[in-house]
């Protein structure tokens, strides 16, 4: 944990300066501009400023142990933890990905059938009603009820007769 | 007597039948999304508001803040049956809510959490209607100057109040801030913080894909590992001649809930405390008043009643600032001020002059809504139970699904629920670090309104930013900011100070 915390606070501080170099590349200026107010860059540039001293005094109270996390000697993640963290992130990162071609609700249906049926030993019969229900549901929600049209990608041709019978 | 006949007008709007049925659907959805565990009030919100974008501004308020006092309800109900809070907010209902449980008075409990609940929600709701007029009044009187300094005192109570790692939430605060400047800046046009040239961020980051991502996806990672996807469920029996022996009990913790109720909606009141030390307090000081204060955590029904009376009225008590200042007293009341900016209305005194009629409707469903979520959660107990025995890995990717459409409606792109995906693992990962995710909320909601405020006060007097401390008004508010940014670091001097003059008396 504790090197996690300094890790992270140290990630945080490089991030702060990353901010404060994108807030000042011209034309954003971080000063006072005569006759205009302060520069578009002045808020980002001075608070990302208050954020790096922030991330330092984070570093420091974690390095003399101040804090809980700095004095921790736990594990930040144990091995259940990461692989839930692991497999969570990367299915939902695949679900995501997979919308761009074969669209939301194939992606979604996917997914649950994954996350419920492999990673959470649901039964089976029970993954399938699951992964098709909500779906469905949110397919009556969005589209049919509130006209939003989640992307489709190559399944698009299989929602034509469904659109004319729900949507329009 | 004008008070009154805005309030009839009030309910006149909240019994519109659109109106009402969308207050019974969100206290419904509260009371399932508070009894589920690792879901609050602040989850349900940011989850559920982006499809209120479809509805009349009125119609949405009334369904999230429906949504907001059904999830306060619902939270007791994992609390006592699982043992595990529905949110933060209930963690204190666990502490006598779960022995009884485990006693088999579960339904006592219940009832209790329940009454206590309206009890609490009632008191404040009145509190909020004598309060909420005046203060708007005195509040037409800020300049940009006095609203710069608000949410500085905002930003102040999270640092002096919020009882977090000091400088992790001043990095929070900050860290939200700069988060709102994305895009393209409100007064010159110029895009700024476009990181890696993404045409996304022109667009700025939304309150919304950071609340999903925060609240719907990190918090979702964080009930797993902590519930490591098991729960398990306290058994009983729910009958009519339970629920009047339960009633019968509960008589005699009629103070405590009125006490707690007063405590709680001035709790709520400042930005930084809320329902969860709300409901901390009122069982600390229930428990320091009590004739039998051995019998707390052992099943005492008082020990229900004072949190929940107590986190009802702080989510009421939240909404006034919001509401009469528009300063958000909670994160959840953060995300409904974003939500009401996206409506097209302005938070603060002059909604209550030119958006009268939401107001007022607000107001009297918050008082119809405490009625409807009693009676629902008093019928709908067993349902909730069986609910709660739906495996963790069902609800989980349910969640996640939700999140993925929710960030995706409000501007059909793909960009937003990648961010949201984001946001939620490093939100985890700040969550397990003890970093506070409130303040965070809190000013990318503040932020482009504390930018443009300091940015007029400034151009107003032409570069000078002393008018912020020597104006009368401005100049208090700054001084009470002040004062709360330095309260803790005076605090830990004082006790090293006091530790040194212990360790020496002891050589």
């Amino acid at each position: 944990m504790r090197r996690a915390e300094l890790i992270f606070a140290a990630i945080l501080a490089a991030f702060s300066i990353y901010l404060m170099y994108m807030a000042q590349i011209p034309p954003l200026q971080i000063g006072w501009v005569p006759k205009k107010g302060p520069g578009s860059g002045a808020a980002p540039f001075w608070l990302s400023a208050g954020m790096l001293i922030c991330a330092i005094w984070i570093f420091w109270r974690g390095w003399k142990g101040a804090t809980p996390q700095g004095r921790s000697t736990e594990p930040f993640m144990d091995s259940y933890t990461t692989k839930m963290v692991a497999v969570t992130v990367g299915s939902i990162f695949m679900m995501f990905l997979a919308t761009h071609f074969i669209g939301a609700y194939a992606a979604m249906f996917l997914f649950l059938l994954f996350y419920v049926g492999v990673f959470g030993k649901i039964p089976w019969p029970t993954t399938i009603a699951v992964s098709i229900a909500i779906p469905v549901f949110i397919f009556f929600l969005f589209e049919s009820g509130m006209k939003i049209l989640l992307p489709k990608g190559m399944s698009e041709p299989l929602f034509i007769p469904l659109y004319k019978m729900f949507v329009y | 007597m004008e008070l009154l006949s805005h309030l009839m007008d009030g309910f006149s709007v909240a019994f519109q039948p659109f109106n009402l049925g969308m207050m019974a659907l969100g206290c419904l959805l509260g009371l399932f999304m508070g009894a589920m565990p690792g879901l609050g009030s602040v989850n349900g919100v940011a989850i559920l508001l982006p499809i209120t974008f479809f509805v009349p501004p009125t119609a949405a308020i009334i369904f999230l803040a429906a949504i907001y006092y059904g999830a306060m309800y619902g939270g007791a109900i994992s609390s006592i049956m699982l043992g595990i809070p529905g949110a933060s907010t209930a963690v204190a209902t666990t502490f006598d809510g779960r022995p009884m449980a485990l006693q088999g008075k579960a339904d006592f409990a219940l009832v209790a959490a329940a009454v206590a609940s309206f009890v609490g929600g009632t008191i404040s709701v009145i509190l909020f209607t004598l309060f909420a007029p005046p203060l708007a009044d005195f509040a037409l009187r800020f300049g940009p100057q006095e609203t710069f300094a608000l949410m500085v005192l905002a930003f102040a109570t999270f640092v002096g109040l919020g009882g977090d790692d000091i400088p992790k939430t001043i990095f929070m605060i900050l860290l939200g801030l700069v988060l709102a400047t994305v895009g393209l800046d409100n007064i010159s046009g110029r895009p700024r913080l476009i990181f890696f040239d993404l045409q996304g961020f022109y667009k700025g980051i939304s309150f919304i894909v950071l609340a999903i991502g925060i609240y719907g996806i990190g918090e979702m990672l964080w009930t797993l590992e902590t519930s490591r996807g098991k729960v398990e469920i306290a058994s009983n029996k729910f009958t009519f001649k339970r629920l009047g022996e339960a009633l019968k009990e509960l008589k005699r913790a009629w103070k405590t809930m009125t006490f707690s109720s007063f405590l709680g909606y001035f709790v709520g009141v400042l930005p930084a405390a809320g329902a969860t030390p709300a409901a901390l307090m009122a069982y600390g000081l229930a428990k320091s008043f009590s004739d039998t204060p051995e019998k707390y955590g052992k099943g005492e029904i008082s020990g229900v009643a004072a949190p929940e009376a107590a986190n009802n009225a702080a989510s009421t008590g939240s909404m006034l600032p919001m509401m009469t200042l528009g300063i958000p007293g909670s994160p959840t009341t953060a995300i409904l001020l974003g939500g009401m900016v996206i409506w097209g209305l302005t938070p603060g005194p002059l909604l209550f002059i030119e958006q009268s009629e939401f107001v007022w409707g607000l107001t009297a469903s918050l008082y119809a809504a405490n009625l409807v979520t009693l009676m629902m959660n008093l019928a709908l107990i067993p349902l909730f139970v069986w609910v709660l025995r739906m495996p963790f890995m069902i609800l989980a990717p349910l969640i996640f699904v939700l999140c993925f459409v929710g960030s995706f409606a409000p501007d059909t792109r793909m960009f937003d629920p990648w961010l949201v995906l984001l946001f939620g693992f490093v939100g985890y990962v700040m969550r397990k670090l003890d970093y506070p995710l409130a303040p965070l909320v809190l000013a990318i909601v503040l932020g482009p309104l504390a930018e443009d405020s300091f940015r007029q006060s400034l151009i107003s007097d032409q570069g000078d930013w002393t008018p912020i401390f020597t104006r009368p008004l401005s100049g208090i508010v700054m001084g009470c900011a002040a004062l709360l940014f330095v309260a803790p670091m005076l605090k830990g001097m004082l006790r090293k100070n006091k530790a040194k003059a212990a360790s020496g008396e002891q050589s």
